[in-house]
């Protein structure tokens, strides 16, 4: 795998000595241990301050139900060397091939049209959708660019590496140590605030990426059936996103009878339950599973644990500190606001809030959802 | 241990700076250089090195996470390298270390958010003349743990300094093979506590001024349940500090004036402590179902809720028991001791499993709470009856168990 490798890296060198010219260079795998400063010399994404450019044979897609990172969009790539596919899982992520490069970009939309405002820019925060153009690029005079994650896969396993974009908006620089970007923002139209967008470092990847913690191997967590279950814009043409993916090689096959998700925004879709587990199974449970992280909790919401006590129904706190609220049970049923999970999701003090790590805002979206859902449960405790 | 030569982090140092030097203005001020150039260090860490902390009062804003096994990091003395944590606004400790082999010494870390130093899984871990501390003293807001290892296998926690944790001072939890020596809590809601840890020695420690001074616990819906823990020739002395633990967490239902509480668990043997001038009893043995009915009623499956096998012997007691916390012990203590009487030494909320007992209601030998030391007495509270018939222990309670082996730490640390 290694030679293999090299002689992708040698023919990107060359390629970057001609990057000069229009043409687009194209996607080279690094090594891991010599990832490059610049973002722009994987070939995945490119950017002018003009446009986000995905490369040619880099695939965008979407999620049913993405994790909330203070309301950033996420453009989302895949692209696996040429002759190669991923294989279909029903659970957990799909099995990619060595080489495979995931990136996500994360973007908001600025509240007025003046980009050049410095420091006192504004930022749109909602749950919006990523807009891409009819040509598939994110027009910058309409979104800033803050970090792009990369997750790259080799013979080893995966790797993470965190990009943050310049001012320009002309190429993001590797950053292992993570940042705290202080922004202003507006909802709704409202009047402007303060937030701490906080890029992760590259330990903290694994702080999500590692959903086994005994292994602590990380993996992508996006990418798996139920999740890319659903239409998605190319180049302006609608179509079921696994079926481009297996028109176009990516993975090997997918079957008639895909596993159940839900698109939590989306109540025609499926049941207030069916939604709420998958927006805590998104939200959660890279920590909050059987192996996880927070397995020291004993709270599991895994989208396959049943709702029970495991899953918080009546559980009472352990190492909870400040979390608890004064409130007695993980989930009470039928009461809402006495139940920790509940005002966890309610506050940003780093002692109080979950998740722990990628949310300085509260979700309102996500607490009602949320809120609904322990309200409508039936018993006691 | 081989140390990584300076060189490498003032290269890692340079190509940093030079990176960011656009985006400098966009830092706040408690993003320092230090603080990125240590997190540099701590994630392209490599097993086998030695990351050192200089002197100094070292301000961070985020936390600093470890997740490569072997990793040794040293400061000059925990008065002097001084990691501080009173800006931070991301991350739920100082320090996380997701890594074996961890030996962390001669430091200290103030004022962080949520917990100071949490270590969750690992084996062979030191941590040694660490201090946590809150430096504005017992306050509702002070993060939770200041020294909180979880999940960990062999490990030796010495020397250390714990100081105003809203929860436990020094918590290991659910934890196996575990030595707590030497060290000094004082001010936290807990000062030392073992939780659902099975084969703990703790000894040579000073308790003082904790709400509580010795915990150890058994909660439910965990992994892991706890049992076998030695609490021998500590100092715990006058743990008196009102409560300001958390309302809702389960040590906010701890009283104040609490010296050692055994919660739950089994196989415990008390002996050769100094014992004094805690409030509210010197030793209190509870279930479960001590800390409210409200909350019992269903029982995680497998959870043992009862507090059995507890060995008392040899310990050295004064005062204490002379004004408990909370009204109902208030009333209790007046009604059957007088105004200027006191508690016993051991209270215990009289909650037994009814398949251990033998005819007359009293557990079985081998489950027995025994007290055999000196005078000492043990109170029966009979939570379970409201109190209706509060009794000094009869010779059910004049027994002995036998002597829980010695932890060994294999391999062997420090």
């Amino acid at each position: 795998m290694r030679g293999a490798f090299g002689s992708l890296c040698a023919a990107s060198l060359l390629a970057i000595c001609i990057a000069c010219a229009p043409a687009t260079p194209p996607v080279v795998v690094h090594d891991a241990a010599m990832a490059p400063q610049r973002l722009s010399e994987w070939g995945v994404v490119f950017a002018d301050g003009d446009y986000l450019r995905i490369n040619d044979g880099v695939t965008p897609y979407d999620l049913n139900t993405p994790l909330f990172s203070d309301y950033a969009q996420k453009l989302r790539t895949v692209w696996l060397p040429p002759g190669t596919q991923a294989e279909y899982r029903d659970q957990g992520p799909f099995e990619f091939p060595v080489g495979t490069i995931i990136s996500k970009t994360f973007h908001y939309r600025y509240e007025s049209s003046d980009k050049n405002a410095g420091a006192s820019i504004v930022l749109v925060v909602g749950d919006g959708e990523v807009m891409l153009d009819e040509r598939d690029r994110l027009a910058l005079d309409e979104y800033h660019l803050v970090e792009t994650r990369l997750l790259v896969r080799y013979a080893e396993g995966w790797k993470a590496f965190p990009y943050i974009w310049n001012a320009a908006q002309t190429d993001a620089t590797l950053e292992v140590a993570g940042d705290i970007r202080p922004y202003r923002y507006v909802r709704d139209g409202g009047v402007a605030s303060e937030f701490n967008y906080v890029v992760p470092d590259a330990n903290q990847c694994s702080g999500c990426h590692a959903v086994d913690h005994s292994s602590k191997a990380i993996e992508p967590i996006g990418p798996r059936a139920w999740q890319l279950d659903r239409d998605y814009r190319y180049q302006g043409i609608v179509r079921k996103q696994l079926t481009h993916w297996l028109d176009t090689g990516i993975i090997d096959r997918v079957p008639a009878n895909l596993p159940r998700g839900a698109n939590w925004l989306h109540p025609g879709d499926a049941s207030l339950e069916d939604r709420t587990k998958a927006y805590l199974d998104v939200n959660c449970a890279h920590c909050h599973n059987a192996v996880g992280a927070a397995d020291t909790s004993g709270l599991d919401l895994d989208l396959g644990n049943p709702v029970g006590r495991s899953y918080g129904i009546c559980k009472p706190p352990v190492a909870v500190g400040r979390g608890s609220g004064d409130r007695p049970f993980d989930i009470y049923p039928g009461r809402p606001d006495e139940s920790i999970l509940l005002y966890r999701m309610q506050h940003s003090d780093p002692a109080i809030a979950m998740p722990e790590l990628g949310r300085s805002l509260v979700h309102d979206e996500g607490v009602h959802t949320v809120r609904e859902w322990i309200a409508s449960l039936d018993g006691d405790c | 241990m081989r140390t990584k030569p300076a060189i490498a982090s003032l290269v890692t140092l340079a190509v940093l700076v030079s990176a960011c030097s656009q985006e400098q203005k966009q830092q706040p001020a408690a993003s320092s250089a230090y603080q990125k150039e240590l997190q540099t260090q701590l994630i392209m860490a490599q097993p086998g090195d030695v990351i050192t902390i200089p002197a100094g009062v070292h301000e961070m804003n985020r936390s600093l996470s470890l997740n490569v096994s072997g990793v040794t990091l040293r400061g000059e003395g925990m008065d002097r390298s001084i990691l501080s944590f009173k800006n931070q606004v991301q991350g739920a400790e100082g320090l996380l270390v997701n890594a074996s082999d961890f030996t962390i010494e001669d430091l200290a870390i103030e004022d962080t958010a949520g917990d100071g130093l949490k270590i969750n899984e690992g084996r062979n871990i030191v941590i040694r003349r660490v201090r946590t501390e809150w430096t504005n003293g017992p306050d509702e807001r002070n993060g939770a743990y200041g020294i909180y290892p979880v999940q960990t296998q062999n490990v030796l926690l010495e020397e250390c300094v714990a100081i105003a944790a809203s929860d436990a001072g020094i918590y290991v939890g659910q934890s196996h093979n575990v030595v707590v020596r030497n060290n000094v809590a004082e001010y936290n809601v807990a000062g030392i506590e073992i939780e659902n840890t099975t084969n703990a020695d703790v000894y040579g420690n000073r308790a003082t001024n904790n709400t509580g001074g010795i915990l150890v616990f058994n909660m439910p819906d965990l992994p892991q349940p706890g049992h076998s823990t030695r609490v021998y020739r500590n100092t715990i002395v006058a743990n008196n500090t009102d409560n300001f633990g958390a309302a809702g967490t389960p040590v906010a239902s701890v009283p104040a004036g609490s010296g050692i509480v055994i919660y739950a668990n089994d196989r415990i043997e008390v002996f050769d402590n100094d014992i004094a001038d805690n409030d509210t009893a010197n030793i209190i043995i509870g279930s479960y179902y001590a800390t409210g009915n409200e909350w019992n009623r269903e029982l995680a499956s497998g959870y043992d809720p009862y507090p059995e096998t507890i060995y008392i012997h040899g310990n050295r007691f004064s005062g204490g028991g002379s004004s408990p916390d909370g009204l109902d012990l208030k009333a209790l203590k007046l009604a059957k001791f007088g105004l200027n009487g006191s508690f016993p030494d051991v209270l215990w909320d009289g909650f037994v499993n009814s398949a251990n007992v033998d005819e007359n209601g009293h557990l079985l030998p081998e489950y027995a709470i025994c007290l055999d030391n000196g005078d000492s007495e043990l109170l029966n509270v009979d939570l379970g009856n409201d109190s209706e018939n509060i009794v000094i222990g009869g010779p059910e309670h004049a027994c002995s168990h036998t002597r829980l082996p010695p932890v060994v730490l294999e391999p062997p640390l420090g």
